[in-house]
């Protein structure tokens, strides 16, 4: 059966540079597809594409089986969030829904249902006569995807939608995209946030315009082989400071009011012994998915 | 006069018509301190900072920045401070070099002042090697530094960040943290806001709004404390749906929630801990789940704050 979304050696060259380098995935209805990957890993060219906004150079981008470019029987199958987003800056967001409706074509009581349910999911009720500009930026992007949704597209394309929302928005708004998965559409999302990564059915790693990795967000990380490590003890500036200055030290985050350390292979006896005049020791923790991009991006890059 | 704090707004009020977007905020930010404004979009983050930088006249209340208040003296207020907001502009298609001394002429400075400084901006932001590079060329993470860096140049002795970090990958993320911390180390006041709440975790302080109110404000630590006084436990496996369905049925688990591939599961710690509910979900035919005991993330916080103000406990604290 052809996918909802089949990314095939996809290519693409600006310039000197390749942005889409063999590109090649799928996505199956009621699956949420998580591209997730550094800046210029390909992953907004991606989906540029497969919504028919540009032409490959190589390969091919494919929605229910056509050509994204080609018919309007695609328009009506796809729903798309692209970052740079356009609304009517000086219609309010009410309006600004009631037009997407009117160019969807749908009937009133659809739209008055499907609108209120998702200005409430978006906590946008309170905020319904504002005009657009004078939104916030994680509002603005909040009524982008509800009008991005307004016609329950059969796939959905969103590229970093929760950049700027807030925690509890973006809880929510995940909530709302499990829930129409579980109803048959297939999501692909782009995303710098490894949580939701994790939250995602399948996860393609992209690095350069390829993937590197790709899978269920468990079976990726049990196939993980590295350590993670939390450090306990010690003062946290001047644990960081004598951390920073070890060569096997990949990265060094806060995790919660501890820090979390990655550390290359043979990493840990030395650590161990530069913290242990200041009272601190490593505890191995369970690698998350944020380990597991970091370390695969530093091996990329070196 | 090093007692003196650098931002002390006292009552500090905006209304637009009949919306309150800031309804009656007090607080001061210590100089050097790294100081967090958190808040659902909409909550007044945006509004409270275009007040406290000079753009933005007050309704009600008043402020002072750097020494100097702002509705009174909002230009003084202007060239003492930073600031870097949700969309920062730069020139896209002008060099590295040129966006700083582009942005250093805009701050007053110019002749050699300007160039020494200039170089001191990209070595404290690590673009040296970018210095001739087209701006519009750089990842976004990048520009982000430079940025940042464009808003230091003058030397503000405060500077105020928007949302620096939406959109940025978590490596480019570590980086400019490293930036803003080196920033405060060397005497710089940082007020930040961000959705990022493990960033939120370098902050000394955090404030937190709710509808145009600061309902919160204090150390992550005791934040979390105060607010999420249950025991936090993280749930992991494949079976978590089942997991969530069968916690959620016992008494005393007070939220199951996602949190990353596991859920966070919060329970009165009177009556459960990790064993006590590994021992439950064994009994209900094996949920096939692992269950921990975590420290509450100020995520948990987050959702705690809002969900206690928004579910009309108007002045019901912890």
């Amino acid at each position: 059966m052809e996918p909802a979304i089949r990314a095939a050696g996809m290519a693409k060259r600006f310039g000197a540079v390749a942005a889409l380098d063999g590109l090649s995935f799928q996505v199956v209805a009621g699956e949420l597809y998580g591209l997730v990957g550094p800046d210029a890993a390909g992953k907004t060219t991606a989906i540029r594409a497969l919504s028919g906004l540009l032409d490959l150079d190589a390969g091919e981008a494919r929605v229910m089986g056509l050509d994204p470019r080609g018919s309007g029987e695609v328009r009506e199958l796809l729903g798309l969030l692209p970052q740079q987003y356009s609304l009517y800056r000086d219609l309010s967001v009410w309006e600004n829904l009631q037009f997407f409706a009117r160019l969807y074509v749908l009937p009133r009581d659809v739209f008055r249902r499907r609108a209120e349910r998702l200005l409430a999911i978006t906590r946008l009720e309170r905020f319904v006569d504002r005009r657009a500009d004078a939104l916030s930026g994680g509002m603005y992007k909040k009524l982008a995807l509800a009008a991005a949704l307004l016609h329950e597209p059969r796939v959905l394309l969103l590229d970093e939608p929760t950049n700027g929302v807030d925690p509890v928005s973006r809880r929510e708004l995940w909530a709302l995209l499990h829930e129409f998965v579980q109803g048959g559409m297939a999501v692909l999302i782009s995303t710098p946030y490894m949580d939701e990564a994790e939250r995602c059915d399948r996860v393609g790693l992209a690095y350069r315009g390829r993937l590197l990795q790709e899978g269920t967000p468990a079976d990726l990380l049990a196939a993980f082989d590295e350590e993670a490590f939390e450090v306990f003890g010690g003062d946290r500036d001047k644990v960081e400071a004598v951390l920073s200055g070890l060569p096997e030290v990949r990265a060094v985050s806060p995790a919660g009011s501890r820090l979390r350390v990655d550390l290359s292979r043979g990493g840990r006896e030395r650590a161990t012994l530069a913290l242990a005049p200041l009272g601190a020791e490593l505890r191995p923790v369970a690698p998350s998915f944020e380990d597991l991009f970091l370390s695969r991006l530093l091996r990329e890059a070196s | 006069m090093t007692s003196a704090p650098a931002i002390e707004a006292v009552s500090l009020t905006k209304r637009f018509g009949a919306f309150t977007a800031v309804d009656s905020v007090s607080f001061e930010v210590s100089r050097g301190e790294i100081f967090g404004y958190l808040g659902a979009n909409g909550a007044g983050k945006s509004t409270t900072i275009r007040m406290l930088i000079g753009l933005l006249a007050p309704t009600a209340g008043r402020a002072v920045v750097a020494g100097r208040d702002v509705t009174r003296e909002p230009e003084a207020v202007k060239a003492a401070i930073g600031y870097m907001s949700q969309r920062f502009s730069l020139y896209l298609d002008l060099p590295v070099r040129e966006n700083l001394r582009f942005f250093g002429g805009a701050y007053g400075l110019w002749g050699r002042e300007l160039q020494a400084r200039a170089e001191e901006v990209l070595e404290l932001t690590g673009l040296a090697e970018h210095r001739d590079t087209v701006t519009g060329e750089l990842p976004g993470g990048i520009r982000q530094r430079l940025a940042l860096g464009s808003a230091v140049l003058h030397r503000p002795s405060v500077v105020f960040l928007d949302e620096p970090t939406a959109g940025v990958d978590p490596l480019a993320r570590r980086g400019f943290w490293r930036l803003i911390r080196d920033l405060a180390r060397g005497g710089t006041t940082v007020f930040v806001t961000t959705h990022y709440l493990d960033e939120a975790e370098y902050c000394r302080r955090i404030g937190l709004m709710v509808d145009g109110r600061l309902v919160a404000l204090d150390t992550p630590l005791a934040l979390k404390r105060t607010w999420v006084p249950d025991r936090v436990l993280v749930a992991r496996g494949r079976a978590l749906g089942e997991a969530a369905s069968a916690l959620r049925a016992l008494d005393g688990v007070h939220a199951v929630e996602p949190f990353g591939a596991g859920l966070h599961v919060r329970v009165d710690p009177s009556r459960w801990d990790a064993d006590g509910v590994r021992a439950a979900l064994a009994g209900r035919g094996g949920v096939d789940v692992s269950v921990d005991e975590t420290e509450a993330s100020l995520e948990d916080v987050f959702l705690s704050v809002v969900g206690r103000t928004a579910q009309g406990a108007e002045e019901a604290g912890p």
